[in-house]
């Protein structure tokens, strides 16, 4: 019994290095062959479908992401340390526990349902209030996934300004802080890197997400020059192009080589999240 | 002695602002959700019925019901959670009853972190390497459940870890000076304790694997099945594919339909949460200890 329990324990770092090891096996011929590092990251042109030359440029499909990311963190960051702050720290009993539960459901939403929304409301909104001729865009995709990003980032955060010990703030108190004082001066620094760990592991989830961007992103190949360009992630586009690729191909191989990128970006993502809110603990 | 001061009275209103500020940002954070929600049930509702939900899709998906989809997402969130629940049980047992502070541990939990924080198209690349080509499985509800499975072990190890976590050590002292062995211990007071707080996380897993799309797309999910599947290497329907389907590939598809699925896949999804959550508190309300 034992050992099956030992076995189990183990399980999550063999499945982690399972990922690694199969995208890995499926990618490897197209990173040792065709692949060149140069074009990946500097080319905005992904035509692997092109019969005569086909090119496997990245840049495009990264600054997709890198938008839709930024502009989803843009709205999602302030919102969510605000309510953190709110939920922590200002409301009680009753209110806060309804508040607590509102926002855990929200983060229960699946990300398809996300993208519908994207597709069918947000993008006749867009279209009419700002009289552009797509409502598919950076806008759009930046949006749906701040509101997805927002409620994990809440929580997180929520949680580090609750580890802050009563002792600092009655400490604070006794001196006449106000609340405000207190909290501006005295919570928010002690949780300085449990947020700084809530908004990284909020990148990395707006890094990730498939479903959502690649219904509301408009998906065409483009360098953003505005948030009313429609653009396509990493994600989306592993998304919409594995069903198409015969097994074994370039394209196939090249999809994997996308997936291997994203793996070990969300790992250096989520180890530097760790190593941060370790770096309290040790204090 | 005790009037207030113009400072005070000026540190009073700053705080009110403040927490006013704070206020306006959990509603807007909340309200556009709470909206878009009223939208969808504005829009799908009318088109749910008993008919809706027990017959099939008709004339290239454009008419008729999401029987096969409902019936897949069943097939797929109970073979997940066969595969899923015992080794994420056993995770939970080891990190909360043997686990010493070590580097392995260390590298547990970040293993779990990770798991939970891999993209999930790249799980999707996993499952299609590992267990449509190299174990053979083909595109198989057995196939889009393990990798579903795999994807949502973090959330019944950590739910399941922190139930066991809550079962006061003084329990398991009083057990061993009994003599009992430290499986003993587990088997006949650990488990017994928490084993309605494991419940409540294999429940959260069951709304989260539901609603998954990008992890199945290429290891079991069918765009289209007339008929329902009959073992677990056969391909089935899905809610969640089916809304993605039917909202981008098709042609011609009524207004109401993909809202209706929508609603369905959400009332699915957030019912499952609110039992969870309810069953949460009354268990923290009932608590002894």
């Amino acid at each position: 019994m034992q050992v099956l329990v030992f076995v189990g324990g183990v399980s999550a770092i063999i499945f982690i290095i399972g990922i690694f090891v199969f995208i890995t096996k499926e990618g490897l011929p197209f990173l040792l062959g065709r692949f060149d590092i140069a074009e990946f990251f500097t080319s905005p042109r992904w035509r692997p479908t092109s019969e005569h030359n086909p090119t496997y440029g990245a840049l495009a499909l990264i600054a997709g992401t890198a938008s839709v990311t930024g502009l989803a963190m843009l709205v999602a960051v302030p919102f969510s340390l605000g309510a953190a702050i709110y939920i922590g720290e200002f409301a009680t009993g009753k209110t806060r526990e309804v508040l607590k539960v509102l926002v855990e459901l929200l983060a229960a939403i699946p990300s398809v349902v996300w993208g519908f929304i994207g597709l069918s409301i947000m993008n006749p909104l867009i279209i009419k209030l700002f009289n552009v001729p797509v409502g598919l865009n950076v806008l759009n995709a930046g949006f749906i996934l701040g509101l997805m990003a927002a409620p994990i980032m809440t929580t997180i955060a929520e949680d580090s300004l609750k580890a802050v010990p009563d002792t600092y703030r009655e400490a604070a108190e006794a001196m006449g802080a106000t609340r405000w004082q207190v909290i501006l001066r005295v919570v928010i620094p002690a949780a300085k890197n449990g947020l700084v760990a809530a908004v990284l592991l909020g990148v990395g989830r707006g890094f990730g997400e498939t479903m959502a961007v690649l219904m509301a992103s408009g998906h065409s190949i483009n360098l953003p020059t505005s948030i009313f360009d429609s653009v396509r992630a990493l994600t989306a586009t592993i998304a919409a192009e594995l069903g198409e690729t015969a097994v074994g191909s370039d394209h196939y191989r090249a999809l994997f080589t996308l997936g291997i990128f994203l793996f070990l970006i969300t790992f250096i993502i989520n180890l530097t999240a760790d190593l941060v809110v370790r770096g309290i603990r040790k204090k | 002695m005790f009037e207030a001061t113009e400072l005070n009275i000026r540190n009073h209103k700053v705080e009110r602002l403040w927490g006013l500020l704070f206020l306006l940002m959990t509603v807007l954070l909340i309200l556009p959700v709470l909206v878009i929600l009223g939208v969808l049930v504005y829009k799908g509702g009318p088109i749910i019925s008993v008919d809706f939900l027990f017959t099939e899709p008709k004339d290239g998906m454009t008419a008729g019901g999401i029987f096969p989809a409902l019936v897949g997402t069943i097939w797929l969130v109970a073979v997940a959670l066969l595969a899923s629940v015992p080794v994420g049980v056993a995770a939970a047992l080891y990190l909360s009853e043997y686990a010493p502070d070590n580097w392995l541990t260390r590298m547990i939990n970040l293993a779990i972190i990770n798991l939970a924080g891999v993209p999930s198209i790249v799980h999707a690349l996993f499952g299609v390497g590992a267990f449509v080509l190299f174990f053979r499985f083909g595109t198989s509800i057995l196939a889009a459940s393990l990798t579903l499975a795999i994807m949502t072990l973090p959330v019944v190890i950590v739910a399941t870890r922190e139930s066991l976590q809550a079962v006061p050590h003084a329990f398991r002292e009083a057990c061993w000076n009994m003599g009992a062995s430290r499986w003993q211990t587990i088997r006949h007071v650990v488990l017994p304790n928490s084993i309605s707080g494991i419940l409540t996380g294999v429940i959260l897993e069951v709304s989260r694997t539901a609603g998954e799309t990008a992890p199945i797309m290429f290891t079991g999910a069918a765009f289209f099945l007339p008929f329902l599947p009959q073992s677990v290497f056969d391909q089935t329907m899905a809610m969640s594919l089916h809304l993605f389907v039917i909202s981008t590939q098709v042609p011609g598809v009524p207004e109401a339909m993909p809202f209706g699925v929508a609603l369905v896949l959400i009332g699915m999804v957030l019912a499952m949460n609110a039992v969870s959550i309810g069953f949460r508190m009354y268990l923290r309300g009932k608590k002894k200890w």
